[in-house]
């Protein structure tokens, strides 16, 4: 523990001997990250590219480029994640027979707990807060959220705690203590370096963000709907959104209580989770996955809706049971709530809470069964497309079902017993996260990124990444089951039994098919837009939809409907297209928007330096830094003039324009 | 957004200077009382605390109905839904933590004192 003689009053603990120049494998991706970086922010200035970014993106309250946005950082973040998985999985691969591997201990266990932060909180939410923003004020007729600022300040706080967790990489370090951190492993006597102060401070900060953009979506789906869009008439996607942000608004404050909690303990010397004083590190584990089971369905429940629209999309056929699949999501948001402790079975609860927790956890399978039955009866003799969403589709119906099953297993509690903390375990929220969430945001990003941006993703490249992501998922998981089967525990760094390296040798090979799958994408990604032109949509509506977003053109204006469209039916912009819907062409009236503002970024900057003080006890940078949080909020309310209107002109040149291209497809 | 592209206002309830009176009132006796029972301990330290979290509880009615004019029609039932919702979230979380880290005694091997109590 660092006495108060070596905290610096000027720069708290932070010391050179926070740079790991001792470790060469950090020096040299440091090197590697320190070089792109210089490369791309150089091509930047030279393209003189910082003001249209300023202007057009950072400072954008356009609900469409924070989706967006969302979906960059999310990707990139991907990157890292999965770097950290390539690590981890050669390290248990070569790990044997007396080796040692390649990473030290203090290094090997940062990567496992650096893996599983980034891929929830900074990989999965950004993808499904990404999709949300772009998506529903789109399928619901609005023109923005109900809150744009806000949403713009949610972004960056996300940003901010990515910050902080890259920058735990190269100066300090990050947790040694597993994505949760329980004490007492977390508590200051056993971690008293900065580890698990990033750990709190990045989600402290990324949690702001995530709760607010939660009740920004939640007060936009049910205040800003079209006229006639009854909540029965909502589409599945938006009502899993909604579900999904009364989720996070739930219980994203009971994670924020337990790092308060856990930050007191261990800046305050307080004993909320120690043994000592009457403090219980098991209310902690009570605690945290109260707010972590539902968070898994926060990540699952929108790409359900995703699903669902693809599905009914690319059978050519109304979604299957909608009723029944509403009332399959809020049963699942309300029983999300009721399963917490099968994650700690072996916990020491007696016998009756055990079953408790384990039947509702088998009970949850219910709907979530008959969201499965529904896609497949959507499926029954329509006229299927296997194109790319639905090729996701497809697979995820197929590796989720396996997951979901692997899950009940665990859900009997003398079978968790036997399993808990076992590489089974892994392997079922993997293929659960993997095979519901990844495959999801797939399908939603190939479904949806003609809607973003004009054009379609390139089907080639496509399949590849497809093929090399589903084959790579089953050879790197599969054999982790039978090796949790066998008792193989997680997060372990070498091994003695030399049977065992085969299946790790398989895995590994998973993992680099993976890599190639990810390759792929960023190729189809690069291929589209150099094809965009081969690839160009101007119909607005490339896979014949449904829903309201594609009634717009691709990429949608900035105030994405001339006209609030008036929703007569489900499936809104099939009925109107059945109906034979004429675009209006003329009678257009100006309309307000919101401005742009620089606010959210220089908020988001200054509590990412607030966080920054604090896990180094850089004391007076902390109170300056809050001060200037405080000062600038406040500013910003007596900023009065938050709106421009766009005038009637812009608009009907704008969608004269449109009516020039579609006559030219014709 | 301009307010122009709002509808957030209809079915919002606005209270009246009264209402805010009211509210105003019943909170500062509702405080007083409370105050008073522990600075003067006419009861005992059981029906005290009883009377306290009683108290307690009806001063989070007063300042939902007075001060957050929640009923049943404001913003079209919305608010109540979202109030029941959240009465449901907070009973099953305190309920089922209280539950939960009670029944962590039963594995636990008896105590020497609790020895002489096992058949």
């Amino acid at each position: 523990m660092t006495t108060p003689s070596d905290v610096s009053p000027i720069l708290g603990k932070l010391t050179l001997a926070a740079l790991p120049l001792d470790q060469p494998i950090l020096v040299v991706t440091f090197a590697v990250v320190a070089a792109g970086g210089v490369a791309l922010l150089a091509l930047l200035t030279w393209f003189r590219l910082w003001g249209y970014l300023w202007k057009e993106w950072f400072t954008s309250v356009d609900h469409k480029k924070i989706g967006i946005m969302y979906l960059v950082l999310g990707t990139v973040m991907l990157l890292r994640g999965f770097a950290d998985a390539i690590m981890m999985r050669l390290q248990q691969a070569i790990a044997f027979n007396g080796s040692e591997g390649y990473l030290p201990p203090h290094h090997y266990d940062q990567i496992f707990t650096a893996h599983g932060v980034i891929m929830i909180f900074f990989v999965a939410m950004p993808f499904v807060t990404g999709f949300m923003n772009f998506v529903v004020p789109l399928q619901i007729g609005a023109r923005d959220v109900a809150f744009p600022f806000l949403n713009n300040f949610s972004f960056w706080m996300t940003v901010g705690g990515v910050i902080l967790v890259m920058m735990s990489l190269f100066v300090g370090e990050f947790a040694k203590t597993g994505w949760l951190a329980y004490p007492p492993l977390s508590g200051i006597t056993y971690s008293p370096d900065v580890g698990v102060d990033y750990w709190i401070w990045a989600l402290q900060v990324a949690g702001v963000g995530t709760t607010l953009s939660g009740i920004n979506l939640i007060v936009t789906i049910i205040k800003l709907r079209a006229p006639g869009m009854s909540l029965m008439k909502m589409p599945v996607f938006t009502w899993t959104a909604l579900c999904t942000n009364v989720l996070i608004v739930a219980t994203f404050p009971v994670l924020t209580a337990v790092l308060a909690l856990q930050g007191l303990d261990r800046y305050l010397g307080m004993n909320f989770f120690t043994s000592d004083l009457g403090g219980s590190a098991m209310m902690y584990v009570n605690l945290i996955w109260i707010w972590g089971h539902p968070e898994v369905y926060i990540l699952i429940l929108p790409l359900f809706g995703v699903f669902s629209e693809v599905a009914s999309t690319f059978s050519g056929k109304r979604l299957f049971g909608y009723t029944s699949m509403v009332y399959a999501t809020v049963c699942i948001t309300i029983l999300s709530y009721l399963v917490w402790l099968h994650h700690f079975f072996t916990m020491g609860s007696g016998a009756s809470v055990n079953s408790f927790f384990g039947i509702t956890t088998m009970v949850i399978s219910i709907p979530t069964g008959a969201k499965l039955f529904n896609w497949l009866f959507t499926m029954y003799r329509g006229r299927i497309r296997f194109e790319l969403p639905m090729m996701w589709t497809v697979a995820f119906m197929l590796t989720f079902v396996v997951g979901g099953m692997t899950g009940v297993l665990l859900a009997v509690p003398p079978a968790d017993f036997v399993l808990h903390n076992s590489l089974f375990l892994v392997a079922h929220f993997h293929n659960v996260i993997i095979g519901g969430v990844l495959f999801g945001s797939f399908a939603a990003i190939n479904f949806w990124f003609p809607k973003a941006f004009g054009f379609k993703l390139d089907p080639f490249w496509g399949k590849i990444s497809f093929w090399c992501w589903v084959v790579g998922f089953w050879l790197a998981f599969m054999p982790l089951y039978i090796l949790g089967l066998m008792g193989v525990t997680r997060r372990m760094r070498v091994f003695d039994d030399p049977s065992l390296q085969i299946f790790f040798i398989t895995a590994g090979v998973g993992v680099a098919v993976i890599a190639c799958g990810i390759a792929a994408m960023l190729i189809q990604f690069a291929v589209s837009i150099l094809h965009r032109e081969r690839l160009r949509d101007v119909t607005g509506d490339p896979w014949d939809g449904r829903t309201l977003e594609w009634a717009t053109s691709s990429p949608p204006p900035e105030y994405n409907f001339a006209f609030t469209p008036v929703v007569h039916d489900l499936d809104a912009w099939y009925d109107m297209k059945r109906r034979g819907y004429q675009r209006p062409l003329s009678g257009f009236r100006s309309i307000p928007m919101p401005r742009n503002t620089g606010a959210g970024v220089v908020l988001a900057a200054l509590s990412t330096i607030c966080g920054f003080a604090l896990i180094w006890h850089i004391w007076w940078l902390v109170g300056l830094s809050f001060i200037a949080v405080i000062v600038t909020a406040i500013v910003h309310t007596f900023d009065y003039d938050r709106s421009h209107r766009i005038p009637a002109e812009t608009i009907a040149d704008t969608e004269a324009l449109r009516t020039q291209a579609l006559a030219a497809a014709e | 957004m301009s307010d122009e592209a709002h509808h957030a206002t209809d079915g919002a309830a606005h209270g009246t200077l009264r209402d805010y009176l009211i509210g105003f009132g019943l909170s500062v006796v509702l405080t007083a009382i409370p105050f008073w029972l522990v600075m003067e301990r006419p009861l005992a330290a059981g029906p005290t605390s009883v009377l306290i979290v009683g108290f307690a509880v009806v001063q989070i009615l007063v300042h939902m109905v007075y001060f957050l004019h929640m009923n049943g029609r404001s913003e079209g039932g919305w608010t109540m839904i979202a109030l029941i919702f959240t009465l449901v979230v907070v009973a099953i979380a305190m309920t089922g933590s209280l539950w939960v880290m009670y029944h962590l005694n039963a594995n636990m091997m008896p105590m020497p004192h609790e020895l002489r109590s096992v058949p």
